[in-house]
């Protein structure tokens, strides 16, 4: 995996004293998309600004394509595109000419066919001569996304890219970003929604507190950190859980038809080889099994609850 | 150099003007024919002359300078304030761009436009009075170098101010002010002694001199310190400029 972003010891603490990052360190491999997790405020977007020239780091150093982002700044700030968390966007520019200006303020010459070829990509090209004002919400996060893109960078930043975004359009950004992925382009991603950084991220990093608490391969992540949930549907419903399964995690339905038992896959015993034996022992009869992986935003939860 | 991106800022910035092409020029065209009726015309009859220039063409030039020290600010300040309003000067920050690129599409569309209000005031002037001008190269010199540093004032009221009020504020209470209280509209000779002494401390009576003197070759003071003052505003506001970048002052935290 080559480094497209290196970051060490990165701090930031703001003039009003308080520690947005404290010495986060984090690789990003080239091509590969990077989703950022973490509750309001841990840190996400200071992160991406610092990376893309906005915030200044108060500590520590980061590099994109093996450039320092301080000191020369130009390269890597045109490897870089962003589309930040806030909508931002000149109301009474029209789509294309606000693309073809972003293309123009990050180096490059203008190539009208290339921003046609992302508005139709992001299927604003209907749009393309229209004032961004008459755009709806979701076109104008579009919008931003367009104006990311011109100037063809090699790593993407996406703040929250689908909050406001309807789920048929969220899906067709999904296909831009794999798309962008096939062609190289590194993305970060950061999002509330854990299905989408469980569907899109090739690795996820939680941030909670300013503290980066884990960057890992999704399934490793999911594999290593995912819980288990064993449910077995009884013959013959309990009153109560019998004594002789005694045991932690293991919960009676409230109906009592099944036996609910959550188990960790990291441990050397998951204890089910037990459980089993213990329920021939009471002669309790089975009539199904059913295990479940929990989800990440389940892994995530328990995660930042930890930290805490 | 970082080409691309002073065109790209430099025309959004012209064309944003062009959008609002009749405001950017009727207001100044109109508020510079009714100085000429109230002043030339009204006021200016009751005065013969001054250094052997009639009233109403002697006012040319501080009008002129007024035009362009409120049109700069007023044009370089709002030019940067408003993508600091509303969000947008994002993409700029994050732009492979230097601060002289950012300075120079800025300033330099801010400059081009009160340059081309003067030219549209000093045509208007011709309608109602007869304009000489003796030191034509002096007189660009002085029209740009004025547009230029009072431009790049604006662009620090722009960056420093986070209200509106605090945009309207110096102009208001400073700036115009200064130009009438500079001789725009009098010869500083015209004042008791005093006054004369303390107006000497005005910056903006050197521009008004310097930029006169290239007119009709009258001055209130040598036309080398006059220079020399806008060259030392205009390093000052560079300075200021370099500055901000570098600390990053008001725009990046
Ligand atoms: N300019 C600033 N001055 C002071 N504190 C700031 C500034 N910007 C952000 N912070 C603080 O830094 C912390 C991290 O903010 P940040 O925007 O990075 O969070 P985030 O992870 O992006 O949150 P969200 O999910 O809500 O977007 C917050 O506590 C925020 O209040
Ligand atoms: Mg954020």
């Amino acid at each position: 995996m080559d480094p497209v972003i290196a970051i060490s010891g990165l701090s930031k603490t703001y003039e009003d004293g308080y520690e947005a990052l404290k010495s986060v360190d984090l690789t990003i491999g080239k091509g590969e998309i990077f989703a950022l997790l973490g509750p309001n405020g841990a840190g996400k977007t200071t992160l991406i600004s610092i990376l893309c020239g906005l915030v200044k780091p108060t500590g520590g150093s980061a590099t994109v394509g093996g450039y320092d982002i301080v000191h020369d700044y130009r390269k890597t700030r045109s490897m870089i595109g962003l589309v930040p968390q806030e909508l931002t966007t000149d109301q009474f520019e029209t789509v294309f000419a606000t693309t073809s200006f972003s293309r123009g303020l990050f180096g490059r010459p203008a190539k009208p066919d290339y921003i046609d070829q992302v508005l139709t990509d992001l299927s604003l090209i209907d749009r393309r001569d229209n004032k961004i004002m008459t755009l709806s919400g979701g076109m104008k996060r579009r919008v931003m996304i367009a104006k990311a893109l011109a100037h063809e960078p090699t790593v993407l930043f996406l703040d929250e890219p689908s909050a406001g975004v309807d789920v048929e359009l969220r899906k067709g950004m999904w296909d831009v970003v794999r798309r962008l992925r096939d062609s190289g382009v590194t993305i970060i991603l950061t999002t509330h929604y854990i299905e989408e950084a469980e569907e899109m991220a090739d690795r996820i990093g939680v941030i909670s507190k300013g503290e980066l608490m884990l960057a890992e391969e999704k399934h490793a992540l999911m594999a290593k950190l995912g819980r288990k949930t064993l449910t077995i549907q009884l013959q013959e419903p309990l009153e109560a859980l019998p004594d002789q399964l005694g045991k932690d995690g293991l919960e009676l339905a409230e109906d009592g038809t099944a036996l609910v038992y959550e188990y960790d896959t990291r441990s050397e015993r998951t204890g089910i080889g037990a459980l089993i034996a213990d329920l021939n022992r009471a002669d309790i009869r089975v009539k199904d099994l059913d295990t479940k992986q929990s989800s990440l935003e389940e892994i995530f939860v328990r995660l930042v609850r930890e930290g805490q | 150099m970082n080409l691309y991106a002073v065109k790209s800022i430099y025309l959004f910035e012209m064309h944003r003007a062009w959008r609002t092409i009749l405001q950017s020029v009727v207001s100044p065209v109109i508020s510079t024919s009714l100085y000429f009726i109230v002043f030339g015309a009204a006021i200016g009859s009751r005065i013969n002359t001054i250094d052997g220039v009639s009233y109403g063409a002697y006012i040319v030039p501080g009008l002129i300078m007024l035009t362009l020290l409120q049109q700069s600010i007023a044009a370089a300040s709002f030019g940067i304030y408003f993508p600091k309003f509303i969000g947008t000067i994002y993409e700029v920050l994050s732009a492979p761009v230097s601060f002289l690129e950012i300075v120079l599409g800025y300033v330099g569309a801010a400059a081009t436009k009160s340059i081309i209000l003067g030219t549209i005031i000093l045509i208007t002037a011709t309608f109602f009075v007869h304009v000489r001008i003796d030191h034509p190269f002096w007189m660009v010199l002085f029209f740009a170098l004025t547009a230029i540093s009072f431009s790049l004032f604006g662009f620090i009221i722009g960056i420093w101010a986070d209200t509106f009020e605090k945009l309207q504020l110096i102009p208001l209470l400073i700036v115009t002010p200064l130009v009438f209280l500079g001789g725009s509209f009098y010869s500083i000779r015209m004042l008791p002694p005093f006054w004369q002494t303390v107006t000497l401390f005005n910056p903006v009576l050197y521009l008004i001199s310097g930029f006169r003197w290239s007119f009709y070759e009258v001055s209130d003071v040598g036309v080398a310190v006059s220079l020399a003052m806008i060259l030392v505003f205009l390093a000052i506001c560079l300075g200021l400029v370099w500055w901000i970048f570098k600390t990053g002052y008001r725009l990046k935290s």
